[in-house]
């Protein structure tokens, strides 16, 4: 029992209310319930979360505060002195900075064009919110399907702010990602006779979701980088990419790199750059907890944009409703949409429904916010911060005795190794930071506004408009790791070595800073969070 | 925090800290001081980067732990294994076939299995290590791929092996021959792909991309749901 004095007084009242929710219908809200509640309370349309950006290509784009201050900040390289021409401690045709979904495909795409590939990467190879993802991936490979079905999914998905020749070039290579991953072993759901399985996910009009298991993205990662590892490809670890190195005409020619473990600064020359780093969950906008990894701290965006690439839809921040709360080990922690999908709903300290369980993420989200903060009916935990009940017995009640066993394994597995028993016990939920729904700006090459960097993955922007649909996240990262890879293996190839490396659009930065005194003390990327839990 | 929750000690390679009885092993060792940086990684149980040994004080029993999924305890001795020096076969995919000879050849130490169970007690995902690598002896890659899914790579399992197995790379090369070689392709994903390589579906999705917003709206609207 993990819900004990006061927690323990409260969940009766849950269980006591339980027999008379079973099949009541809680409403739907009207349209314009919908968007007063998205208004007043989900994050992207609170004014304080947010101001305009000071410095820099994009002068006076809005983002969320915490991005803002990241990319406000003078380079961790201001007080050393660094000879950018001496002998490189790595001179490669293709860098790719970030050992995630991305890099891993760019790699293998650059290499199989028959470049000198090398990953740099903040932790290991592989530590990425690709290895986090469970849900599935999506592609129109099924009779009653097209990619031009897909592609109305998504564009209307992301309230049709998507660019089209990004959306057009995630859905016609989806198939083909598929298939390359098929053919690199990797282990999806399929039938008997290899069809492949695939479901729903929210906003899908065919049922295009593959999966492996619920563990999708980890097996992609761990085969992809099997295969970078196979072919030999270097991996430089624990170094994360601190600036771009441009060289005398302004193309980006390399990185400098900071060696975690030994703090030394290298400098990798590189006739082409490709960013592939990932969100910035980690950066804890408006103070929510996230489920993003360790590593999702905005590096790439904060170098890109300071070498002039520009940013798109910086303030289209994605929450999930039902972020684990209690107990504090699984802060954060996703819990699936299938939980409420099987009946489970949120509930108030009273123990009363106070939203319809099946409202959109960025709704019901805002529900549960204006429950907490505005209501003043969120459950207090002793860790300081409110959360609702989302009652996860009433699903046995509903479909019979074992039906959270049977449908909700890992969900189950999850909580019981902190001692709640989802079966008998409610959970405790709040909405999470889950996913950066702009970037870098890129074209279908990955290519950004500078001349040979290139951004992939999570980092890059304009794809998915200002909404993300389920499953196109895992396939965005290696639909764009594979063209980046692609192409700049292609320029490389023309490229001569790069000459008059420097890091004068960083010094032209730091005049920004000073005249707007717009970076106080902070210095950035900040690489690592820091956390204490106190 | 409130008064409610108990401190505990534990001992971080052996140095003693007190922390709120409530944590990860992880959040332990940050609320004691530490910016991870080996060590920790998705922080939910998926990526094995935080292998974790530990034993409790007046106990004999070396125990293990992913540090983002185990809570502290009182007398907690640690330490993390955040690398093990594990070797991994290289191979073209392309090249081999799901056979024992082949397997041999890449993880020949798999034969030399001593049937202690180290790997399989040591498991933090529970899964049978040792069943596994008899299926890969005995040839069976499907039962091996199976059994072995769950598998984070965390590398416990091989910091235990008397025989000097790496497990989790010998399990990853099975599933790949697996879906490579004996689960049978996706025929209508072939398909799929050479109408796209060949520009069939082009006409339809430009139709799209080059409609207005209007239309698409309304095309969203409308479309068909299966």
């Amino acid at each position: 029992m993990a819900y004990t004095g006061k927690l323990g007084e409260l969940v009766k009242k849950v269980e006591e209310s339980r027999a008379s929710r079973v099949g009541v219908h809680y409403p739907r809200m009207s349209q314009e319930e919908r968007q007063d509640v998205l208004e007043k309370f989900h994050p992207d349309y609170n004014p304080n979360g947010f101001r305009d950006i000071k410095v820099g290509v994009n002068k006076g784009a809005r983002m969320p505060v915490e991005m803002a201050d990241v990319f406000e900040s003078w380079s961790r390289l201001r007080d050393t002195k660094l000879d950018l021409n001496a002998d490189p401690d790595y001179d490669v045709d293709v860098l790719i900075i970030g050992g995630g979904g991305a890099g891993a495909s760019a790699a293998l795409e650059a290499y199989a064009a028959g470049s000198d590939v090398m990953i740099a990467t903040k932790l290991r190879f592989g530590d990425a919110n690709t290895m986090m993802a469970q849900g599935g991936i999506q592609a129109a490979d099924k009779e009653n399907d097209t990619p031009a079905i897909h592609y109305l999914d998504v564009v209307g998905g992301g309230r049709f702010e998507n660019v089209p020749e990004l959306a057009r070039a995630l859905v016609m290579d989806a198939p083909l990602v598929i298939k390359w991953l098929e053919d690199m072993g990797t282990m999806f759901d399929k039938k008997d006779d290899g069809t492949m399985v695939t479901i729903h996910g929210g906003g899908t009009s065919r049922k295009r979701m593959h999966a492996a298991r619920d563990y999708t993205g980890a097996e992609i990662m761990r085969t992809l980088r099997d295969e970078v590892l196979n072919k030999g490809v270097t991996i430089v670890e624990f170094c994360a990419a601190v600036e771009i190195i441009l060289d005398s005409k302004g193309r980006a020619a390399g990185a400098v790199l900071f060696n975690l473990e030994t703090e030394q600064y290298l400098i990798a020359r590189a006739k082409t750059v490709i960013i592939a780093t990932g969100g910035s969950g980690r950066l804890h906008y408006r103070g929510f907890p996230t489920s993003n990894h360790y590593g999702a701290t905005a590096d790439g965006l904060v170098i890109g944009y300071r070498a002039g690439a520009k940013t798109i839809y910086a303030d289209s921040i994605q929450y999930h409703p039902t972020g684990g709360a209690y107990p504090p080990q699984l802060l954060g922690l996703l819990v699936t949409e299938k939980t409420r999908g099987l009946g489970a709903t949120p509930l108030n300290i009273k123990g009363e429904q106070f939203v319809y369980h099946l409202e959109t993420r960025d709704v019901e989200s805002s529900a549960i916010l204006r429950e907490c903060d505005e209501r003043g009916l969120g459950v207090p935990l002793p860790t300081g911060i409110t959360a609702v009940w989302l009652d996860s017995p009433i699903i046995e009640l509903i479909h019979g005795e074992g039906t959270v066993e049977k449908q909700l394994p890992a969900m189950m597995r999850q909580f019981q190794r902190f001692g709640v028993d989802i079966r008998k016990e409610p959970m405790l939920i709040y909405p999470t930071l889950h996913y950066q729904n702009g970037g870098l700006l890129i074209d279908e090459n990955g290519l950004t506004a500078v001349e040979n960097l290139y951004v992939a993955g999570e980092a890059a922007g304009g794809i998915h408009g200002t909404n993300r649909l389920m499953g196109n996240s895992l396939l965005d990262i290696i639909v764009f790791g594979r063209r980046a890879g692609r192409h700049a293996a292609a320029v490389s190839k023309e490229a001569s070595t790069p000459e008059g490396l420097n890091l004068d659009h960083v010094e032209a930065y730091h005049r920004e800073l000073e005249e707007t005194g717009a970076a106080d003390g902070r210095v950035g990327p900040v690489l690592l969070p820091h956390y204490t839990h106190r | 925090m409130s008064d409610e929750i108990k401190m505990v000690d534990i001992f971080i390679m052996g140095k003693r800290y007190t922390v709120p009885e409530t944590l990860t092993i992880m959040d332990g060792m940050e609320y004691a001081g530490y910016q991870l940086k080996r060590g920790c990684g998705c922080r939910a149980g998926f990526c094995g980067a935080c292998a974790t040994v530990y034993r409790i004080a007046g106990d004999f029993e070396l125990k293990v732990g992913l540090a983002c999924q185990t809570k502290v305890e009182d007398g907690m001795y640690l330490a993390q294994i955040p690398f093990f020096p594990g070797r991994k076969a290289t191979f073209d995919l392309e090249e081999i076939k799901p056979s024992t000879a082949h397997f041999a050849q890449l993880y020949p130490e798999v034969y030399r299995c001593l049937g202690c169970s180290s790997c399989t007690k040591v498991c933090p995902q529970d899964i049978d290590v040792m069943q596994y690598i008899a299926y890969i002896q005995r040839g069976d890659f499907e039962k091996a791929a199976d059994i072995s899914f769950d598998c984070l790579m965390c590398g416990l399992c091989v910091s235990r092996c008397p025989a000097n197995i790496v497990h989790y790379n010998a399990a990853l090369t099975a599933r790949r021959l697996y879906s490579r070689y004996i689960a049978r392709p996706d025929a209508f994903l072939a398909e799929r792909t050479k109408a796209i390589e060949a520009g069939e579906c082009d006409a339809e999705i430009d139709a799209l991309v080059n409609s207005n917003q209007a239309k698409l709206q309304e095309m969203y609207n409308t479309r068909e749901i299966e």
